[in-house]
């Protein structure tokens, strides 16, 4: 297929939907529309289901209806939204359902504001609902790489049979690109587990539930979903790495603000100073393996977020004190500015040699 | 020997789970019953709520799904739009239905969804241990309204079937009781109703059914069927509220 210049939201829709994904349950909200109005449009052309639901709670439970049924399911909303999601969230990981989540997050906290922001980090890689889970988590930062991951999300949800994040920041949605969007494949659905009214058949009644009474059941699931984790976080660490093995000081970012950090590194080797870039893509499971790389006698790491500090936890995580880890970040909406990145930079380097 | 009277095929052999006098069971067979009469138990799939019934999943044979409190109708969403040829149906209470899950109940009869409601309203919170329900009478005491429940704390009792019935996408709503054998026929015949809507594609079908919690309202299983008659019917009164 001929590249195309699409948004990041419209690109993220037709990739979805020729991965053959036959279902999308969402709710308005900015600065993710463009990609409901594509659905909405889009899917029924080839057959597909498109709902407007009342609520992202609703919508978040017509997925887990739609996944435990067999379909090829995706939703997408923006931060709020993805709060209310949270509760469908964990109860597709309890009931061990596929299905993809997209949220292109924006100012926070609270109703915040619609500009760019990465302050959901913690909810998107934490396992944002209740109970001890995590799912995976996947950063693009390039229209092209909205539309890869996508495809990716979804067969990593099918072969895992668990919910796949794809975390675009609001500037990613809303930017045009060339873009490649993967030929649409048909979905033919295997899946001999889902609740689809074939119970006579099947000689089996099969049964969709987040809920395990005895304490030896739910342990049991516990440990299911947590050996589930492992194998993807050996499979599927996904990361960008520039530079970082004579660096004097290694940036890590993800999303747009890593784009601003390459200009950062051109700035850097102008000056004659020796800066690297980590830049995760897989946010769960984190690239600790990147950071084995650095040049062991790098001065300091610095974590540049559009947030007050989220990712900067797993770079503390993952360089366990053998190096200082250093902070910029610009929230409200304010964009990285590689300037300021690298004025920083700078004064940690102690000023141009 | 002939055979009098046999336990439907649509229900499982798992022991049940409600308390002595329960009027779940009861409504538990209805379903089924309906289920293997019309047919549509061999593409029947249901989905339970959070509350007593939270464990419905066990016990009905067909594909089943147990949803978050309230979301019954979202997860049946789902489900008939993925598969449209299949019978689905939400099994559902009063603390799920009427409290958390009024969004998800109002707009999939809003959007006329194909599917079919079974309410149960016993107007308590029965698994969680006989708190206040939106459909708790006023003076009726709970766990959370020790007093009796004041009208002007917490309003009068809210009527699903009749609130349901001025919604353009509900096709069929009654409410019927399973207090006694004739009303216990007449909640079948409601049941059978609903589902044949759904078979005809008309649209969304709700039956509120009156039942007991003898455990949380404090009543022997007889008095508790004494108490749904002289003050559940007053309030919510039985009969069709919609038939297309």
């Amino acid at each position: 297929m001929a590249k195309k210049l699409m948004k990041g939201n419209e690109a993220i829709a037709q990739a979805a939907i020729n991965a053959g994904a036959t279902h999308f349950f969402g709710y308005p909200i900015t600065p993710q529309s463009e990609l409901i109005e594509f659905m909405a449009r889009e899917m029924p052309k080839v057959g597909a289901c498109f709902l407007q639901a009342e609520s992202e709670v609703a919508a978040s439970y017509m997925v887990y209806g739609a996944a435990g049924a067999g379909a090829r399911v995706i939703t997408s909303t923006s931060s709020p939204g993805l709060a209310l999601k949270q509760e469908g969230l964990t109860y597709m990981v309890s009931a061990e359902l596929p299905a993809v989540i997209v949220n292109i997050s924006r100012g926070g906290p609270g109703l915040g504001n619609i500009l760019p922001q990465q302050g959901d980090y913690f909810m998107c890689t934490r396992g944002g609902g209740n109970g001890d889970y995590y799912h995976p988590c996947f950063a693009p930062a390039s229209v092209q790489e909205c539309a890869d991951l996508i495809v990716e999300a979804f067969d990593i949800a099918d072969e895992y049979r668990m919910p796949v994040l794809v975390l675009g920041d609001g500037m990613i949605g809303q930017m045009m690109e060339p873009v490649e969007i993967p030929e649409y494949k048909k979905y033919v659905p295997n899946k001999p587990w889902a609740a689809d009214g074939n119970h006579i058949a099947r000689g089996v009644h099969n049964r969709i539930n987040a809920m395990d009474l005895a304490a030896d059941v739910l342990e049991a699931k516990n440990n299911k979903i947590q050996a589930k984790l492992k194998e993807i976080s050996e499979k599927y660490v996904k990361y960008e790495s520039i530079d970082v093995e004579d660096a004097d000081l290694v940036l890590v970012a993800y999303g747009t603000p890593s784009r601003a950090c390459k200009n950062v590194l051109k700035k850097a080797k102008e000056e004659g100073l020796k800066v690297g870039l980590i830049r995760p893509i897989s946010l769960y499971p984190f690239p600790k393996v990147a950071f084995d790389k650095i040049n062991p006698k790098c001065k300091a790491i610095l974590a540049v977020e559009q947030s007050c500090g989220q990712m900067i936890e797993d770079v503390r995580l993952s360089v366990l004190g053998k190096y200082p880890v250093e902070f910029f970040g610009r929230t409200g909406g304010n964009p990285i500015i590689p300037e300021q990145v690298f004025e920083k930079v700078k004064n940690i380097l102690g000023g141009t040699k | 020997m002939a055979v009098v009277y046999k336990k439907s095929i649509a229900l499982t052999d798992a022991p049940l789970t409600y308390c002595p006098g329960c009027t779940h069971g009861i409504i538990h067979k209805l379903v089924a019953e309906n289920l293997v009469e019309l047919g549509v138990y061999d593409k029947a799939i249901g989905v339970g709520p959070v509350g007593c019934s939270a464990l419905c999943d066990f016990f009905f044979a067909c594909d089943m799904y147990i949803a978050g409190h309230g979301r019954a109708p979202a997860v049946a969403t789902g489900i008939k739009r993925t598969h449209p040829d299949k019978f689905v149906f939400t099994y559902q209470g009063d603390g799920d239905l009427a409290s958390i899950g009024t969004a998800e109940i109002v707009h999939a009869a809003h959007r006329g969804e194909k599917i079919s409601t079974i309410f149960v309203n016993n107007a308590i919170y029965g698994m969680t241990g006989g708190q206040m329900a939106p459909t708790t009478l006023v003076g009726q005491k709970a766990t959370t309204a020790p007093y009796g429940r004041s009208e002007e704390h917490c309003g009068k009792p809210i009527r699903i079937a009749e609130m349901i019935a001025t919604i353009e996408g509900a096709k069929f709503v009654e409410r019927v009781s399973v207090n006694n054998p004739a009303n216990v026929r007449k909640a079948k015949k409601a049941i059978r109703r609903a589902f044949e809507l759904q078979l005809e594609g008309k649209g969304f079908g709700l039956v509120e059914v009156l039942s007991t919690c003898p455990t949380n309202w404090g009543y022997s299983a007889v008095n508790a069927l004494k108490w749904l008659e002289e003050n559940l019917i007053p309030y919510y009164p039985l009969g069709n509220y919609k038939d297309y």
